[in-house]
């Protein structure tokens, strides 16, 4: 056994971290959260040209073919450094959602373009309140034409691409929903921003009026396909969680060493060591819940449902947990938009909503475990 | 990242089970899966014999304290064999637990701090379980504050003399030795002052005294010490560090404690799973799913951060003081899962025993989780431990910090 990253993905890691730490310091974090540009085109141009996008896309479609692994340490680094680009949405939804489901025509098309920073993807699923359900899909395909709204869709302003969600049947069962793909810059989509918790991420309503899509796998196979996307996705963002939930305790815990008060460090009180050490818990707690979603996902285990499941909440938690405290920790300080705290705050708030909330997320582990036993 | 076993550890594996297979005290494999924290009990047998005949026999075939050296009663394994050990055992490891305070603290001890002649002596009937071991460290008057202990250890020729009282002391009514932790300086601060040495409880002058403890059991004691003689070559370590040593006792303790606290979870999930609500199955409720899938995270935290400690361990790196994470979140969830599972009982939750729904399987383990959050270092000792030793942060403030021990106030139990 051997639980734990190799070297060569320990390296990896570390290059992205002294990467990311030079290409997204907080201030060029600032530049996006501030409205200036929708996302850093800079530093998603700089992610393109070192592989980052295209690590876990194999070569043939134009990535590296590294694995998933090497995805996992980099999107640690990506939630650590807070980066304001649409990694999630493009490369953890749209281009799985692609290389689970997509023909290799369409595979040819995109998969290459996302590698290079060519083109950003998203997945068009909510349609408003409520959790991911078949139920909760409206909007209608026909004929190869959409018609609906979708919202919120994560970076829907700037994606090229959306993989859309689409009821196809009426059966009342899973199989009335069948996944399209839409190129965003050709007719029959509106798009309109909508403000949301965490301004580095982007969120829109985009509404389809007799547009043209093309199907990604088969006709029915959609709410199958988009389980398998969400818990891949689930992994993807726990490890962003993660690297998130990690510097937030960090910050604390370097302010707590800094900060005087009643004429000794405040992270020399009881109350607010232990505060941190609770916070470094649910860390390890989502990180060790994080590897095994990784393992589950890097070698296509039956185990990845109730893995993805488990990582998913474990890592939510730990990164609200952590982002909350380390605002507790810097007192006044830590509510001001000038410090960084209330970043990661908005972030973990963001993330704990975008595949789904936690009390979804808390179902479906349940589900899955249930499944388990039973057979 | 890799779970499949090596072709070393399949093999391994393959001959641990076939013995494990032909040995095991099968007869109590029932029971001894259905018990949980609070509650091992064999009906029909003293469960203290059934483990020392299962620990004996795997001594003689040599499956023992497996990852100590073969001359002292183990068998040189890597932690991953300790480890796939574990998992082949399965609810026999239940009954290692009267050996854990021996195996997990005790002998570590020793093996860093005794004669060569001493180990070679007393380390293999401790692996075999012919020999039990305590931990005579806690007193009135030092539990967290282990340091702040009072028990007198006096030079008096090649002898020397022990008189003072130890508390909670575990196992002390059926150990036949214990490491001891003493003072031998009171004039200089407190953590100076202090030497370790292991004695014979059938020593004259030794009072064992059973404490009925909070959930009814009597599972520690006090232990009074008159005049008792300790010869000088049973001293571990130099007079006056017994601090440093005792520091190796509690790192292992950490970790062999850390590693063998359940959660509670498995017996919850399983009960939720075939209990019935007013309005239904339990696993159905979505307030119960909820609970459930919380602490799910939580047991699987522990559960892979232990796997990650092992592959740390398996490529030579040593226990840190991040272990001390599993007391620390098994201890408050294994109170807090019981707490619940006797809520969805409604007023017949009340009912402890075997009178009770599952034979009072929750019910005891609710009594007994209060000691698991103490024992072993406080919920608050381990958050200082990681705040201190694994975040860096500033330790606390003492007054008792280069005073000699004779002139800090103390105040014990009353
Ligand atoms: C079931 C059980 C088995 C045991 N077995 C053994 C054994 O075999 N051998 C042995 O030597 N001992 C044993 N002990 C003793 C155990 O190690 C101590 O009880 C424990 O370390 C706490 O010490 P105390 O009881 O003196 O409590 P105290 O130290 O008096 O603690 C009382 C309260 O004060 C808090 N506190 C103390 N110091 C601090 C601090 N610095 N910061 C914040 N809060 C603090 C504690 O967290 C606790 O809440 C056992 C205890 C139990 C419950």
């Amino acid at each position: 056994m051997n639980f734990d990253f190799s070297d060569d993905q320990k390296q990896l890691r570390d290059q992205a971290r002294k990467f990311l730490t030079e290409k997204c310091s907080p201030k060029a974090v600032r530049i996006v959260l501030d409205g200036k540009a929708p996302y850093d085109k800079e530093l998603w141009k700089g992610l393109a040209e070192m592989g980052f996008l295209g690590v876990a896309i194999p070569e043939e479609f134009g990535g590296a073919g590294a694995g998933h692994l090497e995805l996992c340490v980099i999107a640690e680094e990506m939630g650590r450094a807070n980066a304001p680009v649409p990694f999630s949405s493009t490369v953890y939804l749209a281009a799985e959602a692609l290389l689970i489901a997509g023909s290799d025509t369409q595979k040819k098309k995109w998969l290459p373009a996302i590698a290079e920073g060519e083109a950003i993807g998203t997945l068009a699923l909510f349609e408003g309140k409520g959790n991911p359900s078949p139920k909760n899909v409206k909007l209608t395909a026909a004929n190869g034409v959409l018609n609906g709204v979708k919202k919120p869709v994560a970076d829907g302003a700037i994606a090229d691409f959306a993989v859309v969600a689409a009821r196809t049947g009426s059966s009342g069962r899973d199989n009335d929903i069948s996944l399209f793909l839409v190129d965003l810059k050709a007719g029959g989509v509106e798009v309109k921003s909508l403000t949301n918790l965490d301004p580095t991420r982007g969120q829109a309503e985009i509404t389809f009026r007799d547009c043209k899509a093309e199907p990604l796998g088969a006709a029915g196979e959609g709410w199958s396909i988009l389980t398998q996307v969400l818990d891949r996705a689930a992994v993807l963002c726990a490890f962003e969680q993660v690297g998130g939930s990690d510097r937030a305790l960090e910050m604390g815990r370097d302010y707590a060493l800094d900060r005087i008060a009643f004429g000794r460090p405040i992270g020399s009180f009881q109350a607010g060591k232990h505060m941190l050490a609770d916070m470094y818990v649910s860390a390890t707690l989502a990180r060790s819940n994080s590897y095994y979603g990784a393992w589950a996902l890097s070698t296509n285990a039956a185990e990845l449902p109730e893995a993805a499941a488990a990582a998913r909440i474990s890592a939510t938690q730990a990164f609200q947990h952590c982002a909350k405290n380390n605002i507790q920790v810097h007192g006044g300080m830590g509510f001001t938009w000038e410090f960084d705290c209330h970043m990661y705050y908005r972030r973990a708030n963001a993330m704990a909503l975008g595949l789904g909330s936690l009390s979804y997320w808390e179902d479906q582990l349940i589900d899955r475990m249930r499944k388990k036993n039973a057979a | 990242m890799n779970f499949d076993d090596t072709p070393q550890e399949a093999e391994f594996r393959a001959i641990a089970r076939a013995w494990i297979s032909a040995n095991a005290p099968r007869q109590y494999e029932e029971e001894l899966r259905k018990s949980s924290l609070g509650r091992t009990v064999l009906k029909n047998a003293n469960i203290l014999e059934v483990a020392k005949a299962w620990q004996k026999k795997k001594a003689d075939a040599g499956w023992a304290c497996l990852h100590w050296p073969k001359e002292y009663g183990g068998r040189g394994s890597s932690p991953i064999e300790r480890v796939i050990w574990q998992q082949e055992e399965g609810p026999f490891g239940q009954l290692s637990r009267m050996f854990i305070i021996g195996h997990g603290m005790c002998g570590p001890t020793m093996m860093a701090f005794a004669r060569e002649e001493h180990k070679r002596t007393y380390l293999p009937p401790l692996a075999s379980g012919e020999k039990v071991w305590c931990q005579l460290f806690s007193e009135p008057a030092g539990g967290s504050d282990v340091a702040g202990l009072r028990t007198r250890a006096e030079k008096d020729g090649d002898d020397w003399v022990i008189n003072g009282q130890k508390i909670w002391t575990s196992g002390a009514h059926y150990s036949d030795y214990g490491i001891l932790l003493t003072r031998t300086d009171p004039t200089v601060p407190k953590h100076k002052g202090l030497t370790m040495f292991f004695l014979d409880m059938k020593s004259p002058g030794v009072e064992v005294r059973p404490i009925k403890q909070a959930s009814g059991a009597s599972d520690f004691n006090e232990v009074y010490f008159t005049n008792v003689r300790i010869p000088d070559h049973q001293r571990l370590g130099e007079v006056g560090d017994g601090w440093n040593v005792s520091l190796t006792t509690l790192m292992n303790e950490r970790s062999a404690i850390g590693a063998a606290v359940s959660t509670g979870f498995p017996e919850l999930f399983e009960y939720c799973s075939s209990l019935m609500l007013d309005d239904g199955p339990a696993i159905e409720d979505r307030a119960v799913r909820s609970k459930l899938a919380n602490w799910a995270v939580k047991a699987s935290g522990l559960k892979y951060t232990s796997m990650r400690a092992i592959s740390a361990l398996s490529k030579g790196e040593r226990p840190g003081p991040e272990n001390s994470i599993g007391k620390l979140v098994a201890g408050s969830m294994i109170q807090d899962v019981a707490t619940y599972a006797l809520d969805l009982q409604g007023a017949a939750g009340v009912v402890s025993g075997e009178d009770g729904e599952l034979a009072g399987r929750f019910q005891a383990m609710l009594l007994r989780a209060p000691g698991t959050r103490v024992e072993g270092g406080t919920d608050e000792i381990m958050r200082n431990i990681i705040a201190e030793r694994v975040l860096g942060l500033p330790g606390d403030i003492r007054v008792d910090k280069d005073v000699p021990f004779n002139k800090i106030p103390t105040r014990g139990r009353k």
